[in-house]
């Protein structure tokens, strides 16, 4: 690990094949992200981790490190371009944080408020989004979803099940579950399964559950989620596959 | 009472006589105003508070999961988010089926006297004291919580004081002071540490003895202007409270009790998850806010009162000691008639903040409070009810929840809807007694709104308002053509058009 990249003016080491994201936080550098998360391939699509590398805007999670790149992150062009991304994320769906049992634990919440989105400057869609609770211990909230697809890449990577698939384009692009009735009660998914923990907001809840951590003891009441990056870094995964800074865990 | 209703709810003709329209008589959960129907001559032919109580939140729960319903109904109201909270919670403990730990009552009843006692203060200090220490008709750029401070500072130091306390008991045990999230089905989702207990008791001596002193003051403005106090808005009315099974007075937990306007029991110690077979609501077609009554005594008789006149007026005795004291004081004074005058609501809030504060006291000295066995459950409920004595009277909390754990149906029956007609009954009588043949003023009309105000802090906290709510008064001929528009501006200055 000799070369290095330079990270809003200083030294991030990198090893062969690592991103200019795995390379940041392994390095305990934050780079804001909310699709990226460190047990599957980068995916690209949030486009919050946003970087300018050479003067030009990539995704830093899908960018590769090389040595002698200039990438400029904590800048507030880029930080307005995050506010704005996050801002269209809550007028797209229905996200009402004082009775969202995932306050406190959620990453868009906690993006939110690290990026000090004080309203939500769009106008809000207010899709019709019914819930599905046919599954006894799960419930799907379909208000929330901002469509990162870590539950499909969970259920398809690690679970080898593809309960969840993104159907449709554009504004009418929604999460499906893999069931003929469109059920979740008639899919294979169970508690155990790794998507049920990687949900960033409050769509995929085991039920019975709601609210029964105390404010004060919630994931972001404790420090800013870029203080828990930091924390987690390297965000790595130990031998059993888990990862101990999932995000979407309370 | 029927008279009053005949004379002043329909009058013969309205379309011949002149609409007076306090509006709006705004308030931190919606939109009230009053109505006035004069003759030529000033007299008040009808009176009407109609209340914009509709928030949608029996309809929009419809399909959310049971869990979230504690947390979401609370925002109904930011004074008493807690009443909401708790009485939900208790319906959901009946949907679990569980049967809460010592631990979690105890939190529970902790974080329920706590907002009793910081309702209360923000109530009496802050909303109503202004209208009782400088008069009803006083200067109005006096007459809120800032001209208290200059006037009486140690009042208004005490009140706000004696507000943030309730405030902290609310964070510790919800884990914030507004819409906090401690209340879970079947239990609590914390304890109170030694900490946080030790925390608390620094204070608590001190919060006992200030509203002591608080309930000498309200003592002393009845005693003071005896006459004001007795008839002011004064009427007849059955009443309806929760007791508990030995009939002390209690906030949290009880069975429901009538009394109609002579004493005489309608039912006691009622078991409220069948609240329906002896309440019923009735709807009229000038208010969003329906009209709950006694189904014994029908839609057009069975109105009632609720609220701290009725709780202390008609619980066999307060189970503490100095709030005891008080409570038979109360009811011993003048003959009794505190415990049916309008204005005696005060001296009531007063004796039960007191209550409170010593519930408090020795809730923080149990040891049960830093157990850990915060949840329980049974088995599984469809149905849910759940009772409370929120700061303002009965709330009423129904739930039903499908086998997907959804909510399919909701019905909620707060404090203001309770007390709707009672309200009405008041400023109808403030009305004959003030207004009535009068050029109308603005002190007149801040009369009707001082009657509100005993009864409801929310419709009173944006009346009041430091003076910065405008509040709007039209005068119209029987054509309805504008007449005369009297404008309070966003100054406290109150000017007529013409």
């Amino acid at each position: 690990m000799n070369e290095t990249f330079q990270l809003d003016g200083s030294a991030v080491p990198f090893e062969p094949g690592q991103t200019v994201m795995q390379a940041a936080l392994a390095a305990g550098r934050y780079i804001p992200h909310l699709c990226y998360h460190p047990e599957f391939k980068p995916h690209g699509s949030c486009k919050l981790c946003t970087v300018k590398v050479n003067g030009r805007t990539v995704a830093s999670c899908t960018m590769p490190a090389e040595g002698g790149l200039d990438v400029e992150s904590e800048i507030e062009e880029l930080n307005a371009l995050r506010r704005s991304l996050v801002q269209m994320l809550f007028a797209e769906g229905n996200h009402f944080c004082p009775s969202c049992e995932k306050s406190g634990n959620c990453v868009l919440q906690a993006l939110g408020y690290d990026l000090e989105v004080h309203a939500t400057g769009f106008r809000h869609l207010y899709p019709d989004r019914p819930l599905d609770a046919s599954h006894p211990d799960i419930l799907l909230d379909f208000n929330r979803c901002i469509l990162c697809e870590l539950c499909v890449r969970a259920s398809s990577e690690v679970d080898g099940k593809n309960v969840f698939a993104l159907s449709g384009r554009g504004i009418t692009k929604h999460l499906i579950v893999n069931a003929e009735s469109g059920k979740l009660s008639d899919t294979n998914i169970a508690l155990t399964d790794k998507a049920m923990q990687v949900c960033p907001v409050g769509v995929i809840l085991p039920k019975r559950v709601g609210f029964s951590v105390s404010i004060g003891e919630r994931r972001y009441d404790q420090r800013p989620i870029s203080a828990q990056a930091l924390d987690d870094a390297p965000r790595q995964t130990d031998a059993s596959g888990n990862c101990a800074a999932c995000e979407g865990t309370p | 009472m029927t008279d009053i209703n005949d004379k002043l709810e329909t009058a013969a003709h309205p379309e011949k006589l002149r609409r007076v329209a306090i509006d709006p008589v705004s308030r931190v959960e919606g939109h009230g105003k009053v109505t006035l129907l004069l003759d030529e001559d000033d007299r008040v032919h009808q009176v009407r508070l109609h209340i914009v109580e509709f928030r949608g939140f029996e309809k929009f729960i419809q399909g959310r999961p049971y869990w979230e319903a504690p947390v979401m109904v609370q925002r109904l109201c930011g004074i008493c988010p807690v009443s909401h909270h708790l009485a939900a919670s208790k319906a959901m403990d009946m949907i679990v089926g569980a049967t809460l730990t010592p631990t979690a009552e105890k939190i529970r009843r902790l974080m329920h006297y706590g907002q009793i006692l910081q309702s209360h203060a923000l109530h009496f200090f802050h909303l109503c004291s202004p209208d009782l220490l400088f008069g009803f008709d006083s200067e109005m750029s006096k007459r809120n919580i800032v001209g208290i401070a200059a006037a009486y500072p140690e009042i208004a130091k005490q009140g706000v004081l004696l507000r943030k306390f309730g405030q902290e008991v609310i964070r510790i045990t919800a884990g914030k002071r507004i819409h906090g999230t401690g209340s879970i089905p079947g239990g609590v989702n914390k304890n109170v540490s030694i900490e946080e207990r030790d925390y608390l008791l620094n204070d608590v001596e001190q919060i006992v003895a200030w509203s002591r002193e608080s309930v000498g003051i309200a003592k002393q403005l009845f005693e003071q202007n005896l006459d004001l106090y007795n008839d002011f808005g004064r009427f007849d009315a059955h009443t309806l409270n929760l007791v508990r099974a030995d009939g002390a007075l209690d906030l949290y937990h009880g069975g429901l009790r009538a009394r109609d306007m002579n004493g005489g029991t309608l039912f006691d110690h009622y078991d409220y998850s069948h609240y329906w077979d002896v309440i019923f609501e009735d709807v009229k077609p000038w208010s969003y806010m329906k009209f709950p009554f006694l189904r014994s005594l029908g839609p057009e008789t069975g109105w009632y009162r609720v609220g701290p006149l009725t709780r202390v007026a008609q619980c066999d005795f307060i189970p503490s000691p100095l709030a005891e004291v008080q409570r038979k004081e109360f009811l011993a004074f003048n003959g009794g008639s505190a415990a049916g005058a309008t204005l005696g609501f005060h001296w009531a809030r007063m004796i039960e903040m007191l209550h409170a504060a010593e519930v408090i006291q020795d809730l923080l000295h149990d040891t049960d409070l830093q157990g850990n066995d915060l949840v329980s459950k049974g088995e599984r409920q469809e149905r849910g009810v759940g009772v409370i004595e929120a700061p303002r009277g009965t709330l009423i909390h129904h739930y039903k929840v499908d086998e997907n754990d959804q909510i399919v149906r909701c019905n909620l029956i707060v404090s203001t809807t309770h007390n709707n007609q009672a309200m009405n009954e008041a400023i109808r009588q403030v009305a004959r007694q003030y207004i009535d043949g009068r050029k109308l003023t603005e002190g007149l009309l801040n009369h009707i709104e001082v009657a509100i105000r005993a009864f409801d802090p929310c419709l009173s906290c944006a009346t009041h308002a430091l003076g910065k709510m405008p509040l709007e008064v039209e005068l119209l001929d029987a054509g309805g053509a504008r007449v005369d528009v009297l404008t309070r501006s966003s100054d406290g200055s109150f000017c007529s058009a013409s």
